[in-house]
């Protein structure tokens, strides 16, 4: 079999595993949902995430170790990765192949002639590498793994598996979906734009293969003509006509499969044509790059991880206290892909520009609260920047009783919304579904008399009333929390109303005695509120109230960050 | 590895040497990639907080021969804080029984608001400076001067006067600053677990003195002695004002000082602890000078008119062991004014 049907077929495989990878990551105990599936894998072996988040918290975490496979194949055989395993290299390749069907040879090879801006990448690499020595991890925006989950998990899966998880929402997920595509559609400018000019992955990979061992090149120099076949198709446009540029060789091998000398190989010695690492790279690219050692300085200067921080933004549960988080994330959406309530939200700039993509928690989209008994965002977090929960630890049982549960936040509520505090309305809802035992959420008995119902003239006769003034009629007063009653003399008691037509009620009571006359008497209608209140020593902020409110718009029960866990600075209670 | 020796390339001059280079600096990838991710991987993941050192307190101060019931007061009337602080000093053997050469003495003032001396709401600087300058006659080395206020430290310490004071006697002004916090857990604390406090300042203190105005507190009942220990805590403190007799009874744990300075020659007896006007102000004319500031506090509560029912901390913290509610005990010296 030619090489090149072999790279296709891997090609083919990776791609087809990452979208399996990716359909799988769901809660559940199908076959084909979270089962022990790999989920993360090829996040963890493409080292950049690994090599970001061991320079900016000195760890190497769980199965990032994955990494060390790639960094040493290529560092003996060359970008294997590009070219035989990265699924956003085999679109592009793909893709660019598709758009150029049909150009004449001349053409395709004007199109991978090696380009000095090329180096861009190796500066995007070094400014990433320094944001994250300086402890923030921003690689995951532009990183191709994190870039493809996030844009399969949020932009491409929930318009096509609807039927099969229902419908799911991503706030502002059409920027993610317009960057894919034009990830995507920048192959019509150049065959593997990204790959060429901006993927940092690739720049690492071409660091580590500039030395390596083995590489591509020709066997013998000065005997070529200028068919320049090798480079009809070449993907890296590495120049391997001539003094090739080993570092950005992403080894398609498609020089090796056209030459019709045979005289390109992948051998262990130098190309006999004179070969070249890496593209020139300028010092005032490295100059520029340099100022990633500037960014995260100038970041904390805006407080958001401190006294300034959004007191809206909400993180998963587990998740680590802001800097420490940001030390981590990669924006991968894998949290926000398996959330089974759907809270999970790639951030715009609630955490500031240094936490776009990252995980926030939204109680207004979604199916529910964030549930007491699911720690699926932890346990598929590759970088633990959201800690791996037991579901004792996250309820604070067992043997985490002493530290208690894991709060999210605190719910507030809006008095000024609220429909028993503010619209003498009975609701509860809240109270109703607090997850919390003993509930967070309890009610204060209130009793109000209702608008246009204060001091009514009537007739009594036992316990049928009839009116002078015909009653309200916004509200059904025979619903139970309705009574009649005078305010002012609370000791006589207040009486249910259990009927209601036009200007007669009947209460709760004995029947008059027949011969008795009717009392003339002035009453108040007065309705009965639970009105809901905050226990903040009970309260997680999972969400179930605010999500369940009934005032759709506002909600009138929020949650807001204090006494969330992750942090000290929003500690609200001794 | 290559089956056939590697021609020596026209061009290049490569020989079998330059691959075994090139091999050597892909094992040393291996070798250094794999030691480093192995050296470094973390199979648990993160913990909830990373781990830093924590203090039980911010130390003892108090002399082993002023403790308890043999602690010292007296009690100086007059107006003239410098000689006032000086004749009540004396009658407790002078500012040499406390304080001995080579001493380095922490000052805590409390400098909480921006506001002039003649409002009252922070140590007055004749104080300060009265008081530093016998600290250097005792023979102390060094005097530091420190508060972590309410307001803008430097502002605070400059409207206050307190920095030109510190400085007039050769005083030097620590303002707090992140690196100086660091958590303290009291042992037997309910609310100062893992707290950030200024424990930077205490570095090579071997003498600790609380000057400390009198005043009226809502909240508190009254910020005298004990409550200026708060001025100590970093971090969103005002949590504590949910359980007020309970912080400052654990303050009165954290810190054990070697000798409390309670001026109530003005008090401020209504709208503390900002105060804003004189006529909040009364003069009392009164120099509390104590080993024990449970004991001086107590004599606060006179000083300002109230009783130790309104101000509950002051018999919790007596009760925890940190001093005595009842001055009285102290047989302390009345110094009339002249």
């Amino acid at each position: 079999m030619r090489i090149v049907t072999v790279r296709r077929i891997s090609q083919g495989f990776f791609f087809l595993l990452l979208l399996w990878l990716a359909v799988v990551a769901t809660v559940g105990t199908s076959w084909w949902q979270l089962r022990g599936w790999p989920i993360n894998w090829l996040l963890e072996l493409a080292p950049l995430t690994a090599v970001a988040t061991l320079l900016a918290t000195g760890t190497l975490y769980g199965s990032l170790l994955w990494a060390l496979v790639a960094i040493i194949l290529t560092a003996f055989l060359g970008r294997f990765f590009c070219g035989f395993v990265c699924p956003v290299g085999a679109m592009n390749q793909c893709l660019g192949w598709l758009s150029r069907r049909g150009h004449d040879p001349l053409e395709r090879v004007a199109a991978n002639r090696f380009a000095g801006a090329q180096a861009l990448k190796y500066y995007f690499l070094f400014f990433l590498l320094l944001l994250a020595f300086m402890g923030t991890v921003q690689t995951g925006l532009i990183d191709p793994l994190p870039l493809i989950y996030r844009s399969i998990n949020l932009a491409i899966l929930p318009l096509v598996d609807a039927r099969l998880n229902g419908p799911r929402f991503y706030v502002s997920v059409w920027l993610l979906g317009l960057i894919f595509l034009t990830v995507a559609a920048l192959n019509l400018l150049r065959p593997r734009f990204f790959c060429r000019y901006l993927c940092p992955l690739g720049a690492f990979f071409g660091l580590l293969a500039s030395l390596s061992p083995w590489r591509l090149g020709k066997q013998e120099a000065g005997k070529c003509g200028d068919c320049r076949l090798c480079e009809e198709f070449c993907e890296g446009a590495c120049r391997p006509s001539a003094a090739i540029i080993t570092g950005e060789c992403v080894l398609c091998l498609n020089c090796l499969d056209r030459c019709p000398a045979g005289r390109i190989t992948f051998a262990n010695r130098p190309s006999a044509a004179g070969e070249q690492g890496l593209p020139d790279l300028s010092r005032r690219g490295l100059i520029l790059a340099g100022t990633g050692l500037l960014m995260a300085p100038l970041w904390q200067r805006g407080g958001l991880s401190g006294d300034n921080r959004d007191p809206l933004l909400l993180r998963p549960p587990g998740a680590l206290e802001e800097d420490r988080f940001l030390a981590r994330c990669i924006r991968c959406g894998q949290c926000m892909r398996v959330c089974p309530a759907n809270i999970i939200q790639p951030a715009l700039l609630e955490a500031g520009i240094q936490g776009l993509w990252s995980p926030v928690i939204n109680y207004r989209l979604g199916r529910s609260g964030c549930q007491p008994t699911c720690i699926a965002c932890g346990q598929v977090c590759p970088t633990a920047a959201i800690r791996p929960l037991s579901v004792p630890e996250k309820l604070g049982v067992a043997d985490f009783a002493d530290q208690g549960p894991v709060r999210i936040g605190t719910a507030f509520i809006d008095r000024g919304r609220c429909l028993p505090w503010a619209m003498e309305r009975p609701c509860l809802v809240c109270q109703e579904v607090c997850p919390v035992s003993p509930k967070a959420i309890f009610p204060r008995l209130a009793f109000e008399v209702i608008r246009d119902g204060g001091d009514l003239e009537a007739w009594m006769f036992g316990r049928e009333i009839e009116m002078e003034a015909p009653l309200p009629t916004r509200v059904n007063l025979a619903s139970g929390d309705y009574f009649v009653g005078i305010m002012a003399q609370p000791e006589l008691g207040l009486r249910r109303i259990l009927r209601h037509h036009d200007d007669r009620l009947v209460v709760e009571g004995p029947p008059a005695p027949s011969g008795m006359p009717a009392e003339r008497v002035t009453l108040d209608i007065v309705v009965k509120l639970d009105r809901p209140h905050v226990d903040p020593t009970r309260c997680i902020g999972c969400g179930m109230c605010e999500r369940e409110c009934p005032v759709a718009g506002q909600r009138a029960i929020r949650v807001f960050n204090e006494n969330e866990s992750r942090a000290q600075a929003g500690r609200l209670l001794l | 590895m290559s089956t056939t020796a590697a021609p020596p390339s026209q061009e290049g001059g490569f020989t079998r040497r330059d691959f075994l280079r090139r091999l050597g600096y892909a094992a040393a990838v291996t070798v250094a990639a794999g030691g480093l991710g192995l050296w470094r991987h973390d199979a648990q993941g993160p913990v909830v907080q990373s781990p830093k050192k924590v203090l039980s307190g911010l130390g003892d101060f108090s002399l082993p021969n002023f403790r308890g019931e043999a602690g010292k007061m007296a009690i100086a009337e007059g107006l003239d804080r410098a000689q006032t602080v000086g004749r009540g000093l004396e009658a407790l053997g002078g500012m040499g029984a406390f304080i001995q050469a080579g001493d380095s003495v922490l000052i805590k003032v409390n400098a909480a608001f921006a506001t002039p001396p003649a409002l009252g709401a922070t140590t007055h600087p004749e104080l300060l400076a009265a008081v530093a300058k016998l600290c250097f006659q005792a023979g102390a080395s060094q005097v530091l001067v420190t508060d972590n206020p309410i307001n803008d430290p430097l502002t605070c310490f400059r409207i206050s006067g307190l920095e030109a004071a510190a400085k007039q006697v050769g005083a030097q002004l620590i303002l707090p600053r992140p690196a100086l916090f660091q958590p303290v857990s009291l042992p037997t604390g309910r609310l100062l677990q893992q707290w950030p406090t200024l424990a930077g300042v205490f570095t090579g203190v071997s003498k600790v003195i609380l000057l400390s105005p009198v005043k009226d507190h809502q909240r508190a009942g009254a910020s005298m002695t004990l409550k200026n220990i708060y001025g100590f805590l970093g971090g969103r403190r005002n949590i504590f004002h949910q359980d007020i007799n309970g912080i400052i009874t654990e303050l009165a744990l954290l810190l054990k000082p070697t000798l409390c300075i309670l001026d109530g020659t003005v008090a401020m007896v209504t709208n503390g602890p900002t105060g804003g006007s004189l006529s909040d102000l009364k003069e009392t004319g009164a120099m509390v000078i104590a080993t024990d500031p449970v004991a001086a506090d107590a004599v606060g509560v006179e000083i300002l008119g109230r009783r130790l029912d309104d101000i509950p901390y002051i018999r919790m913290a007596a009760a925890a062991g940190a001093g005595l509610a009842d001055y009285e005990r102290l047989k302390p010296v009345v110094i009339p004014a002249k």
